[in-house]
This record gives structure tokens, C-alpha cells and sequence, in this order.
């Protein structure tokens, strides 16, 4: 393929204008030592069929995708409504700059600005950005953003914190002067808050919890977010299950100061791990250390209303070094496609998604739970759980894949070192025949 | 053009969008009892299906984008989309899978990542590439830690990282996110690296220099070999930020000229789309010593398998969770793959040959700080306008009028009033031509008529907006008071 414009008669005339012969006279400011002496070795050029090809091909290598999948673990798996994908596809969508100039373009800025306000109503906050790039990387910038504003240096993370969120804030506050505690959890699979209790001081900065848990189960963020609070820390609530919004009390009424977490759930299919979609959400108190890109309604010259990209001395483009984060380019596509999701579902329909949820996982936790030796946690769920068995999960694991049935993710689960437990996920995309299916065929496993 | 309204404004209850299938499985509310549970949403929407459509395809038509002309958008690269690429993103055989399915039953996505590993290590020069950061800002960050951890195993992280006057924001701003202090290194009447300068002030504690090449004002750094030995020689690194790799691609290659670390944005140069600010990808390539240093899961050819590995002791860690933007680097790859060796290196050829013609054809109008040669991109200045009261921002928003969007606006920091342009390799002549007349217009404009770029735009969805009142009086969100209807 050839992506290029020009015709011979353009390129003479082009290559006459700056007098030169061909297009490489034009790198004499290379010194030739340095200039590449051969061609790349790379596939020779491809057709459009041939690229299809590749493609497809690499798509049946991938068994995956014939397979019947109970996994979660912060990528869930939800029915994306047909016009996400139509407009979200369009040129004018797809094909936009960042919106700097914002004359041209307003459909971007207003979608940030619906985007915005729509995350707002879901979690309970002031304001909302435009995103960030996960869930993980929020969970991260939710850190940094507490330790800016509370000038303090521990940081206490739940131990039910999804642990690759986990793994980027260390990744994150390595080479800062942060210092990191997690909180245990108990055998309802919340976090102890004794433990919380014990570990809060004066040098606390922020309280870290994901509800729902990495173990499926729904924390008590009022309590949590009391306790710091009483201390002088804030709480900061990651949600890696967006839809469990449309149902649960949102974190921002429960004493949230700082909501983040992934979006993927609002439309994004599971992509192998990304693009995904960060979101973050704050008290209008904070909104000086806010990171992230923010679009703000404005007028025009003739007193209409517009929208434009604001408060950008926050950011790394005019603040540099002493931006709120270093973060450029983000997920709008992304967010554009939870924008659209959002907006038609609505009210209702995200209400009646999020029940559904629960309706499904009860019934697969219940159906589950009646098998000989198996064993759950206490804590209320939403559409994730882990189940305890009597017996090494890859053993249970290694019948399921035989049946093209993926049955969750091995965890560690309560008990340290505990190879018997899965992290199980069931959402509206499941239906009872599948769940039925995964239950006979765990039941065969468990007998034999 | 009449104003779209916000979708809470079209909102009423009663109107749906989407169904259900009826449940299969019972009702059970009992099962959250004890759970705090929220109200109905407030202020949720409630539309319909042709009203969703309506909207969004309304504001979609009050977008500039690739579709539609031109961004001669300096450091920004911004090609053409081949449509080809979104449809293979969108095969449901890669992108319906789960990041944490047992790698046996997805060998064929991570056969896509480890070919695009592959190929952008002999793309660029370099020995291993991890896909994980999510853009450049990301891979920025990556870089500068993947330096202190290896600095670290060899004894000292050092203090502080250097970076030239012209250097994008995100390049200071990522050094200190990684807790570096910053110091500028200050460009030469060529406009690149001041070798005393760089002297001076390589010292000891210096972990690193981030370097652009070429800079930000399209000059190749061509003693980049003298700048990575005097680095070298105190014993610091090389950091090439490589957002301007579209200007180098089959000519010479970063790993070739002593860089130690480099990322890429395949939001840029490897054609995958901008979307309004992203999804991108920055993918950060390092030589052999800092291999082990990369974020893990690093992904290796076990035989005919590829195998994920966390044994990593030496890993910085993760960035992000799972393995990167995925779906974006599918794309990157089928660019490659489409265009082959020749088609890569002609992608830069063309690219500089097309910045070079719009230089050349602009010269007179406009002022250009810099004699020295340029590759895909060039930096003018307002300096000739500003005699009439005109500024970059008034020659900016006057081209939206003319059908073009404007070009990257005051940067790089150190040429005042700075328009930079670069056109990429697949523009026509037709559409440079019709540039380089508008520019050519509204320096004629700026003598005769000022006025009329002082107010402009005047043909746009919106005038010029009141950027000043946005943020002393934030509106961040729409909420039931707020509204106001045109």
C-alpha cells in the first residue's frame, strides 16, 4: 500500500522549486556516517486482501474467542450497543487533532464537556477530566494528587486494590519520597478496619479502596472514608466496574475527596487490555492540583455559548516541569465511546444493566456455592467473586479448557499462598445456559 | 450553523434508547440488602436512539479533522489514517479477548505484539521495545525510570536530567514526575545544542540528556554522536524523545547514533489516529544494557510459542495495567507491514521533501529564525506581521476562515511568536499549494486589512472564544441551574 499523494509531474516540480534532483538531497544535514547504508529488514510492502490476511489469520490463533469466558479481573466483558461503534467510527471523530483550536473543534469539546458532567453524576463528584489512560494509572495519579495537596508521605492502599493497579502506583511514587502501607482485608473480603485504624496517623496523606474489590466484594466507604477524614487524610475510591455505578451509592455520598478507576466497562470491548479508559473526579476544592485535560463552557464573540480546553496552567504544556501530571495525549476516543454508551443506556437503562448484573452473579454464586466443598466470601458482591475449592483450581481449570470454558482467574485468595481459589465474573452477557454450563461442567471436574 | 444543545437539554423521561433481553434468571434484591444503594441518577439522560445518533452526528460535523484538509501541525505528525487499519482493530477474533486468557489461547495477539516489537527494534536501531506505555508522555515517563533504575545498578541515580531550551513540556514535566530536577541546555545560532553549553553543564550528577532529533525546529542535531559522547564520558544516558521520527525512517536510526532510550508515538508517526487526544501509543525501545530494566510482563519466543514473563527481578515495575494499548499497536503494525522497507523509507523522503517545498514557498512572506537546513518540519515567526499588530494567533485563527487548520502555535519557547509547520508525507501538492495561498493571503491581509484577522474567525460553527473568562469562572459540568439555552 501507499499512503502517498504526489504525481510525477508534482514531484518534478516540487524537487525543481528547491533544486534538487531527488527527495534524499534534501538530508545532506545527516552526516553520512550515521546514514543508513541498506534497507530495512522489515516484510516486504502488503495489499489490502494480504493485510487481511495476517490478520484474520493471527485472529484464528487466538482460541480464546471460541471459548466460553467467566474472567474479570478488571476487564469486563458487556454488550456494546451498535451505535457506539457507528459513530464512534466516523472521520470526524476518529480523525481530529487534540481540540487546542477550539473554532473547529467544538463536537470534540462538547462531547468532553457531556463526558465530563456524565462522570460527575455517576460518582457524586464536582468535577470530572477527559480522562486518563486506566484504571491503574488513575489509581496512581489519585496518589500523587494526595500527597500534592496534603503535603504528607504514607499513602495506605487496600490490600483488595486490583494488584496491577497496585503495582503501577509503586511503579509510580518509586523515586518519590512516598511511603506505602497496605491495609489487610478479612474473611468477608473487605478491608479490616482495625488494620485501618492501627496504620492511620498524622503522616497519612490518602486512603486508597476499590469497591467493588479486586475480590468482587462491595466495601463500606462511608466508614473508610470517616476514618481518614477524622485523621486529616483523604479518601480516594478507585471503581475498576464502572456499571456497578449505575446502582450502588456513588463514592462522592459516601466521602470520597477523589473518584477514579476504569471506564472500559461503559463500551469499550475487552481489547486484549487497551485502549481502555481512566477517569478521574474531585471535590471543586482541588481542582488546582486536578490533573488531566478539562474543557470548560465559555462564550463567544457574539455571546453564544462554546466550550474550550481550560485551566491548562495545571498542565505540562504550559507549566512544564511543574505541571499536575506529565500526561499529553489521553483516551478520547475512548471517552467519546463511553459518552455515547452513557448516553443511551441513560438513566435507566445503566440502572437496569447494573441489576441485571447482580441478578446473574447471584445465580452463578448460588448455583456455585451448592457444589460439594465449595466455599465463598461474606461481603456483598456485584458481578464478581472469588469461590474457594478443596482442591488446586488448575486441576478444575484444566477439565473447564477441554470444554472451551475459561472459568476465571486463579488468585491467592484469602488465606495466603491458597492455590483453590478463582475470581469468577458474570455479567449480563452470560446467559443461564452458560452458567448452567459452567456449573455441570465444575461439577464433573469435582468428582473426578 | 445552529447550536447543538447539551444532550441533559433534549433529555425527558419516559424516552429510551436501548433494551434488554427479558431476564432468564430471577430477581434479587435481597442479594444487596445491606448495601448502601444510590437514588436514580440525577440528571442522567433519557433519549432516544435517533436523538443519540442525531446529536452525536451533528456535533461530529463541527470537527476539523484528517478527513476534511490539512494540520500542518508541527511535532505532531499528523497523517493520514488508512481506514484499513480501524477495520482490522476492529476484527472481533482480536480484539473480544480477555488481556488475562492463558497465553496458549491467544497466541495470535501476542504473535502481533511480538512482530511489532520486532520490527520497530530494526525500524529504529534499537535492541528491545516494550509496548506498554499508553503515549508518549507515558513512554517519556517509562524512559526516565528505565534510566534511574539502570544508573542505580550501576551506583548512583544522580540528581538531575538535561534538556534544551526547545524541548516539548512533556519532557520536563516527565523528568521530574520520575524526581529529577531540570536543567536547560541552551540552543546555538543553528538552533541546535550548544556543545559548551552542553559542556558545562554535563556534570556528574547529570543522569541524562533528552534530546529531540530532529529538534523542534526540524534541525537535525547533527553532532549527535559528539553530544551522546561527552553524556557518555560523564557517565550519563542518552534519551531521544522520538516524536519527530517521521522526518529519519529508512535514512538513519536513533540506535545508530549512540541513544540509549528512545520512545516512539504511533499516534504519529505509525499513522494510528489522534481521535480528538487519544487513544495513543508510546512504545519505548532501549539498548541491551537496560533491557532488564523493562516493565513487565516482557514477551518471549519460547520455540514456535510466545510465552509471557514475570520473572522481571530488575523491572521497573508496570506503568499501566496489562500490556498497552493493544488495539492501536494493531494498527501500527498493519501501517508497517502495508507500506514494506521501501514504502517506510519514502514516508520520510516525501515527508521532508513536502516540509522543505511549503519552507521554500513562505520564505519571503514570512520570518524564519533559523538559515539552517530543515527536514519534515519548519519554525516561522509572527516578526513580520507583528509590524501591523498582528499576531501568530491572529494569522491561526484567520486560516480557520480559509479552510485550513492552524499550525502549531508558540512553540517551541524559543522562537517568539513561533508557527510551526509540518505537513506530513501524504499530503497532494493540491492541498500544500492551497496552504501555502492561504498564508500567502493573510500576509497580504496583515498589511492591507489587519482588522479582518484581529476578529476572525468569522465563517466558523463558533467565533473566537473567551478562553480568559473559562477559567476565572469555571463551568466544568452541566447542572440543572447552569443551563443556557442560544
Amino acid at each position: 500500500m501507499s499512503y502517498l499523494s504526489l504525481s510525477d509531474k508534482d514531484k518534478k516540480e516540487m524537487l525543481s522549486k528547491l533544486g534538487v534532483d531527488s527527495p534524499g538531497d534534501l538530508f545532506r544535514s545527516i552526516p553520512d556516517e550515521i546514514k543508513l547504508k541498506r534497507r530495512l529488514r522489515i516484510p516486504e510492502a502488503l495489499s489490502e486482501p494480504e493485510m487481511l490476511e495476517y490478520f484474520e489469520h493471527a485472529g484464528l490463533r487466538n482460541d480464546f474467542v471460541k471459548g466460553l469466558s467467566f474472567l474479570g479481573a478488571g476487564a469486563y466483558p458487556h454488550v456494546i450497543p451498535t451505535v457506539v461503534d457507528y459513530l464512534s467510527s466516523r472521520g470526524e471523530f476518529v480523525s481530529p487533532y487534540t481540540p487546542y483550536q477550539p473554532e473547529v473543534s467544538q463536537g470534540t469539546l462538547q462531547i468532553i464537556f457531556e463526558f465530563q458532567s456524565l462522570i460527575c453524576q455517576l460518582t457524586g463528584m464536582d468535577i470530572a477530566n477527559a480522562s486518563l489512560y486506566d484504571g491503574a494509572s488513575g489509581a496512581a495519579e489519585a496518589v500523587l494528587m494526595a500527597q500534592r495537596l496534603t503535603r504528607k508521605s504514607k499513602v495506605l492502599v487496600a490490600k483488595t486494590l486490583n494488584p496491577q493497579y497496585l503495582q503501577v502506583i509503586c511503579t509510580y511514587i518509586r523515586n518519590l519520597d512516598v511511603e506505602l502501607e497496605e491495609i489487610n482485608f478479612n474473611e468477608s473480603g473487605r478491608i479490616d478496619m482495625d488494620d485501618l485504624r492501627k496504620r492511620m496517623d498524622d503522616t497519612t496523606a490518602v486512603v486508597v479502596t476499590q469497591s467493588p474489590n479486586f475480590y468482587g466484594v462491595i466495601e463500606d466507604l462511608q466508614a473508610i472514608s470517616d476514618l481518614a477524614h477524622e485523621n486529616k487524610a483523604l479518601s480516594a475510591v478507585v471503581v475498576s466496574e464502572a456499571v456497578s455505578l449505575g446502582l450502588l451509592k456513588p463514592p462522592g455520598e459516601q466521602g470520597a475527596d477523589i473518584v477514579t478507576g476504569e471506564a472500559q466497562s461503559l463500551g469499550m470491548p475487552l481489547s486484549f487490555g487497551g485502549p481502555f479508559l481512566g477517569f478521574m473526579a474531585c471535590g471543586k476544592k482541588f481542582v488546582r492540583q486536578f490533573p488531566g485535560r478539562i474543557a470548560g463552557q465559555t462564550a463567544d464573540e457574539d455571546g453564544k455559548r462554546g466550550y474550550v480546553l481550560t485551566l491548562s496552567t495545571r498542565e505540562q504544556h504550559i507549566r512544564r516541569e511543574r505541571a499536575t501530571s506529565n500526561i499529553c495525549t489521553n483516551q478520547a476516543l475512548c471517552m467519546l465511546r463511553a459518552a455515547i454508551y452513557m448516553e443511551t443506556l441513560g438513566k435507566d437503562g445503566l440502572r437496569e444493566l447494573a441489576v441485571r448484573n447482580v441478578d446473574k452473579a447471584q445465580y452463578a454464586l448460588e448455583k456455585l456455592c451448592e457444589l460439594p466443598g465449595v466455599r465463598k466470601l461474606s461481603g456483598p458482591i456485584f458481578n464478581e467473586f472469588v469461590l474457594e475449592f478443596d482442591r488446586p483450581w488448575h486441576e478444575l481449570e484444566g477439565v473447564l479448557r477441554g470444554r472451551g470454558l475459561f472459568g476465571g482467574l486463579a488468585v491467592g485468595g484469602f488465606s495466603s499462598g491458597n492455590d483453590r481459589c478463582v475470581l469468577c465474573c458474570v455479567t449480563e452477557v452470560h446467559r443461564r445456559g452458560d452458567i448452567d454450563l459452567l456449573v455441570s461442567t465444575l461439577k464433573e471436574a469435582l468428582k473426578s | 450553523m445552529i447550536r447543538e444543545p447539551l444532550i441533559f437539554e433534549i433529555s425527558d423521561p419516559g424516552k429510551r434508547a436501548y433494551v434488554l433481553p427479558e431476564s432468564d434468571v430471577p430477581a434479587r434484591e435481597d442479594a444487596l440488602e445491606d448495601v448502601p444503594l444510590r437514588d436514580e441518577i440525577a440528571g442522567f439522560p433519557q433519549v432516544s436512539e435517533i436523538e443519540v445518533v442525531r446529536h452525536f452526528t451533528r456535533l461530529s460535523q463541527t470537527n476539523y479533522c484528517i478527513d476534511i484538509g490539512l494540520y500542518p501541525l508541527g511535532s505532531c505528525t499528523m497523517k493520514y489514517n488508512p481506514k484499513i487499519n480501524e477495520k482490522l482493530a476492529g476484527l472481533p477474533g482480536l480484539s473480544a479477548v480477555h488481556p488475562l486468557a492463558p497465553e496458549e489461547s491467544v497466541q495470535g495477539n501476542l504473535e502481533i505484539l511480538k512482530r511489532s516489537e520486532e520490527l520497530l527494534c530494526e525500524i529504529t536501531g534499537m535492541d528491545a521495545f516494550t509496548l506498554q506505555p499508553s503515549a508518549g508522555a507515558q513512554g517519556e515517563l517509562l524512559g526516565m525510570m528505565l534510566i534511574r533504575a539502570c544508573l542505580t545498578g550501576r551506583g548512583d541515580p544522580r540528581t538531575t536530567v538535561l534538556i534544551p531550551d526547545s524541548a516539548h513540556g512533556t519532557n520536563p514535566s516527565s523528568a521530574h514526575v520520575c524526581g529529577y530536577k531540570v536543567r536547560e541546555v541552551k540552543s546555538n545560532p543553528e538552533g541546535t545544542i550548544d556543545l559548551d553549553d552542553l559542556e558545562a553543564n554535563m556534570t556528574e550528577e547529570v543522569a541524562a540528556i533528552m534530546i529531540t532529533n530532529p529538534n523542534t525546529l526540524g534541525v537535525f542535531e547533527k553532532d549527535i554522536r559528539k553530544i551522546a559522547s561527552i553524556v557518555h564520558a560523564r557517565g550519563g544516558l542518552v534519551y531521544m524523545d522520538g516524536a519527530n521520527m517521521n522526518a529519519l525512517m529508512g535514512t538513519c536510526r536513533p540506535g545508530d547514533m549512540d541513544v540509549d532510550v528512545i520512545h516512539l508515538n504511533l499516534h504519529k508517526t505509525f499513522s494510528t489516529p489522534h481521535g480528538g487526544g487519544g487513544p495513543g501509543s508510546g512504545p519505548v525501545g532501549v539498548k541491551l544494557e537496560m533491557e532488564p530494566y523493562l516493565p513487565m510482563p516482557v514477551l518471549n519466543r519460547e520455540g514456535k510459542d510466545l510465552r509471557w514473563d514475570f520473572d522481571r527481578p530488575q523491572s521497573i515495575g508496570k506503568v499501566r495495567s496489562f500490556f498497552g494499548n493493544f488495539l492501536v499497536v494493531v494498527k501500527a503494525l498493519a501501517y508497517i507491514l502495508a507500506l514494506g522497507p521501501d514504502g517506510i523509507r519514502e514516508v520520510s523522503e516525501f515527508a521532508v521533501l513536502n516540509a522543505n517545498y511549503i519552507r521554500k514557498s513562505l520564505e519571503d512572506e514570512f520570518y524564519l529564525k533559523y538559515e539552517t537546513d530543515t527536514l519534515h518540519e519548519c519554525v516561522f515567526s509572527d516578526k513580520k506581521q507583528l509590524e501591523y499588530g498582528v499576531s501568530n494567533l491572529d494569522i491561526a485563527k484567520r486560516l480557520i476562515d480559509l479552510g485550513v487548520h492552524p499550525p502549531t502555535m508558540s512553540f517551541p519557547l524559543i522562537v517568539h511568536g513561533a508557527l510551526m509547520i509540518e505537513p506530513t508525507e501524504t499530503e497532494s501538492k493540491r492541498d500544500l499549494d492551497h496552504f501555502i495561498e492561504a498564508m500567502k493571503r493573510i500576509a497580504r491581509e496583515a498589511g492591507e486589512n489587519p482588522d479582518i484577522l484581529k476578529s476572525a474567525p468569522h465563517h466558523s460553527y463558533v467565533r473566537r472564544l473567551d478562553e480568559t473568562k473559562a477559567a476565572r469562572n469555571p463551568v466544568l459540568r452541566w447542572t440543572a441551574e447552569n443551563e443556557t439555552r442560544d
